[in-house]
């Protein structure tokens, strides 16, 4: 019986939307719209974060730092030996690593010593950026200026492969002796320590050990670097979000004003319902299923066009913002992700202030008097 | 504040509730001094129709709550990763002495929402309007608490910042800060199996009693109300490590994951129904004398204990299953 | 026996305000059951305020309405309409059918609310227009119907709940003698049925036609004696 009377009023809804495409169509394309832009940007945000602790598992648990003077130091061999005395830690690396701008292309490199990918000197590996930004293939020439003015042609041994273009877009792998030469980095020095910490609850035990043992030392977990990627992207997600604020906004008086302004023939016809035995409550039923066919068709919509942008055209319109700037931008495609909860936090941020702008004017509409009708 | 979309949402949408719901209590107040049914005149008429505006605000306000309180969960769970020590919702929420609270106002907000429709439902059968100032005064109560859990949840968010590395120094947080992991107290199981099993049975057996008899309905509302406070406990308290399979664990959030299929939903779905129409029966006992509602209440009230028992029931065995079917022994 | 009692009716627009008007004053008039009543009187009379009064489509400024022993004056609108849909058809001076769908849609339109079966609904709106001869036009759109078309849509609309009481205004207004006599057959066809049927026309057509029971004339919101 409840269900007959739905279905009854659902249809009347569908049919009298359809009479009025014209004013419908407008307001279900900003609708998409705003659905589309909130959606690319959760989505987007969401699949990046994901992205960057994917790949941050493999990164070392523990980084030892030297400071001076606020800045970042080189780290003599000697703390090797001093961290290694530490319970609990096992496997101590020194790391060589440091940024090259190429002045050819403006762009900024960053040259690592990698034991595993195992260089024979003046044989170098590539991430694709690099590759793109200088044209270059595998066992191409690749000249390098050393910090003294001299350059070195490197053999370009591989290009490392795009699934890891987040991380190694920029990347230059090469042999200890050769990152040496380049920038001139003294033997026994390091860049940074890393470490890794036998029991995962020892961590925090481990690094302030460290910290008293070398005072001009900061240790950086890898839990502390994954909460600040999501912290950047989630502020930065939500920057933009703050920002398509103003469309919201823009979007709920384009709302308000659709519903209060009743053509005299939408006023005619909901007259002749209430006359004809129609309560202003059915009336408000019929309002109520009307907003809800027309939010979740731009819902739907909004969604499922976002879906699209970002996971197949790698979020086009919004990658420069998101990203920043760089001369590098690795290519890649995100991996799709859509989960209940961004769809929850998207029905709040678009279905809710719409609804919100139409309660009263549905209400105006359907308290319109039967008595209206009868002296028309 | 952390920016992230899921807290401007929720910051959203729960400023634009505590609008709507001051502007219908302000016109609820005018109710309340000016209502005169017997007067035909256009002023009276005028407020007979804002009665509508304000049902249906009220009806959006409920289903929002109900939503809201979800989200609320969501996010303060994706967002501990932000928080040394915090693994769950638990943690983040844990951050400061406003998101606990928060909860709470949520819950009580649905349910004082939902006796509200409750009421108002009611009132709408009889021809007279029999209970429209106990409606309206009524709302004027409940307006300040839902705006009131707005402004909470607002600080409680303006208060969360990250643990992240902030400076070039950096801070490290596992010793020098403070960890926010809880340690959610929980009740001894054996006692609380007990108590569990002995309101599910009071509350079930008083709901059938007051369908049958149509007494006692005083009796379900209490057993209601007992009834959810001792499932909250009692999931805290050994429900929660049976479905977790974890002595330990006894996060009552983290239910709502997928990883435990998402089991938490029908089981707090169930149990806040059970309680709204548990209570809500009780609720109403006093208008039965009323003439116009004479012959409305009694059918009302037997409909929503029925939702009550059928609640309350699946609630129970939901979690007899997932008992039964749990690794664990304790 | 009154179906329908007005005790000391008034209307009153904009009440209190600068552009105060009385519709209806202080009218008391009983509407006996199984009979056709014709409020005859010029425009401006209030015969249409009086009609949708009567028709608990509005509620009077002050005095009573008994429908049958009910009191219908204090009651809230939603126990009105029930009562309207169930008890009134009304058949407009403008006919009102909504623009845009059929016939067929127009007659059903009134018992949706009231969610029975679908297809009954349509069964018993098809068999309406047969009675009265516009079956073949059931899925025309409403535009599209000719003016007598149009009004026995209307009328069969009106019938749709199987109302015992029936509500013209103006019916005739709109239509050419032929027409205008066919509808006064189908008046005929409702009183046989033992329907109570209320007209407001100021056509001597209408209220000199031999099916009328009773006169009733109104000038500026009052009534001028009752004539039978």
């Amino acid at each position: 019986m409840w269900v007959q009377k739905q279905r009854n009023i659902i249809d009347f809804t569908i049919s009298s939307l359809n009479r009025r495409k014209g004013k419908n169509t407008a307001l279900v394309l900003v609708y998409t719209l705003v659905v589309f832009l909130l959606a690319s940007v959760m989505f987007f945000t969401q699949a990046l974060k994901r992205e960057a602790s994917r790949v941050l598992r493999d990164a070392p648990e523990l980084v030892v730092q030297r400071m001076s003077a606020g800045r970042h130091e080189l780290v003599p061999k000697k703390y090797l030996a001093v961290v290694e005395t530490i319970k609990g830690v096992s496997s101590v690396r020194g790391r060589l690593w440091g940024y090259y701008y190429d002045p050819v292309v403006g762009a900024n490199y960053t040259i690592i010593v990698s034991e595993e990918a195992g260089h024979a000197p003046g044989d170098i590996t590539v991430g694709s950026g690099v590759a793109r930004a200088r044209a270059a293939a595998s066992s191409d020439i690749f000249v390098l200026r050393t910090y003294d003015g001299a350059t070195i042609p490197f053999q370009i041994k591989n290009i490392l492969p795009s699934d890891s273009e987040l991380v190694s877009s920029d990347l230059i792998i090469m042999s200890e002796p050769d990152y040496r030469r380049v920038f001139g980095t003294a033997a026994g020095y390091f860049t940074d320590i890393t470490l890794k910490v036998r029991n995962a609850k020892e961590v925090g035990t481990v690094a302030s050990k460290i910290v008293s043992l070398l005072p001009d030392t900061r240790p950086i977990t890898r839990r502390e670097i994954l909460r600040t990627y999501d912290s950047v992207f989630d502020w930065r997600g939500g920057l933009v979000v703050v920002i398509l604020t103003g469309a919201v906004l823009a979007f709920i008086i384009v709302a308000w004003d659709k519903a209060s302004g009743l053509s005299s023939d939408e006023k005619k016809e909901i007259g002749i319902l209430k006359a004809v035995g129609w309560e202003t409550s059915d009336v408000l039923l019929m309002k109520f299923w009307e907003g809800t066919v027309i939010s979740l068709c731009s819902f739907l919509t909004g969604i499922l066009l976002a879906y699209v942008h970002v996971f197949f055209t790698s979020a086009a319109l919004f990658a420069p913002v998101l990203k920043g700037w760089s001369v590098l931008y690795p290519e890649f495609r995100l991996v799709p992700f859509l989960d209940p909860y961004q769809l929850a936090t998207l029905f709040f941020l678009s279905v809710v202030p719409y609804t919100v702008a139409t309660i009263v004017p549905s209400w105006h509409a359907a308290t319109i008097d039967p008595d209206s009708v009868m002296r028309s | 504040m952390i920016l992230h979309p899921a807290i401007i949402a929720l910051l959203l949408s729960s400023g634009l509730m505590s609008i709507l719901v001051v502007y219908a209590s302000w016109y609820g107040f005018r109710i309340v001094r000016k209502w005169d049914l017997g007067s035909g005149s256009s002023a009276q008429l005028e407020l007979e129709r804002r009665t509508y505006l304000i049902s249906t605000i009220l009806a959006y306000v409920f289903g929002f709550q109900l939503f809201s309180l979800f989200l609320y969960v969501y996010t303060a769970d994706s967002l501990c990763t932000l928080f040394t020590g915090a693994m769950c919702a638990a943690g983040t929420l844990n951050v400061n002495g406003y998101g606990y609270p928060v909860l709470i106002f949520k819950l009580v907000n649905f349910l004082l929402a939902g006796f509200w429709l409750i009421v108002n439902y009611a009132d709408n059968r009889g021809y007279d309007y029999p209970l429209i100032r106990f409606k309206y005064f009524f709302l004027i109560g409940l307006a300040p608490l839902l705006v009131e859990e707005t402004v909470l949840q607002t600080r409680y968010f303006l208060g969360l910042h990250a643990n992240i590395i902030t400076s070039c120094c950096g801070t490290l947080f596992s010793s020098t800060g403070p960890s926010v992991a809880s340690d959610l107290s929980s009740f001894p199981a054996p006692a609380m199996k007990i108590a569990f099993v002995c309101s599910m049975s009071a509350v079930i057996t008083s709901g059938i009693v007051f369908m049958w008899k149509g007494k006692g309905s005083y009796l379900l509302a209490a057993a209601s109300a007992a009834a959810l406070l001792v499932s909250l406990a009692s999931l805290l308290s050994f429900i929660g490590p049976y479905i977790y399979e974890l002595p330990t664990h006894h996060c009552p959030f983290c239910l709502l994951q997928k990883e435990y299929t998402y089991v938490g939903y029908p089981l707090y779905f169930a149990l806040l129904s059970g309680t709204v129409t548990g209570m809500g029966t009780g609720l109403l006992t006093p208008f039965r004398k009323r003439s116009s509602l004479a012959g409305v209440v009694p059918g009302l009230q037997k409909k929503l204990a029925a939702i009550s028992v059928f609640s309350f029931a699946l609630f129970t065995l939901i979690i007899m299953y997932r008992l039964a079917t749990s690794n664990l022994v304790m | 026996m009154s179906i329908l009692q007005l005790k000391d009716i008034s209307k009153i627009f904009n009440q209190g305000r600068h552009n105060e008007f009385i519709a209806v004053d202080n009218v008391s008039v009983a509407i006996e059951a199984g009979k056709v009543t014709v409020l005859r009187g010029p425009s401006g009379s209030g015969k249409t305020t009086l009609l949708s009064l009567a028709g608990c489509m509005a509620r009077p400024t002050s005095g009573r309405i008994l429908f049958g022993d009910r009191e219908l004056t204090s009651l809230p609108e939603r126990f009105l309409t029930e009562i309207r849909r169930a008890a009134f058809g009304f058949i407009f001076q403008q006919f009102n059918l909504v623009r845009g769908i059929t016939a067929l849609e127009n007659v059903m339109l009134p018992a949706y609310p009231l969610g029975g079966s679908h297809d009954e609904l349509k069964n018993r709106a098809l068999e309406l227009l047969d009675l009265f001869g516009i079956k073949a036009r059931a899925s025309s759109r409403s535009e599209w119907l000719s003016g007598g078309e149009a009004q026995r849509t209307a009328i069969a609309r009106a019938l749709i709940n199987n109302p015992g009481v029936v509500i013209a205004d103006e019916p005739t207004a709109h239509l050419d003698t032929r027409l205008s006599r066919e509808f006064m057959d189908i008046v005929d066809r409702l009183k046989a049925q033992g329907k109570t049927v209320i007209i407001a026309s100021h056509d001597p057509l209408v209220y000199e036609a031999s099916v009328i029971d009773r006169v009733v004339s109104m000038r500026d919101g009052r009534i001028e004696g009752a004539g039978a």
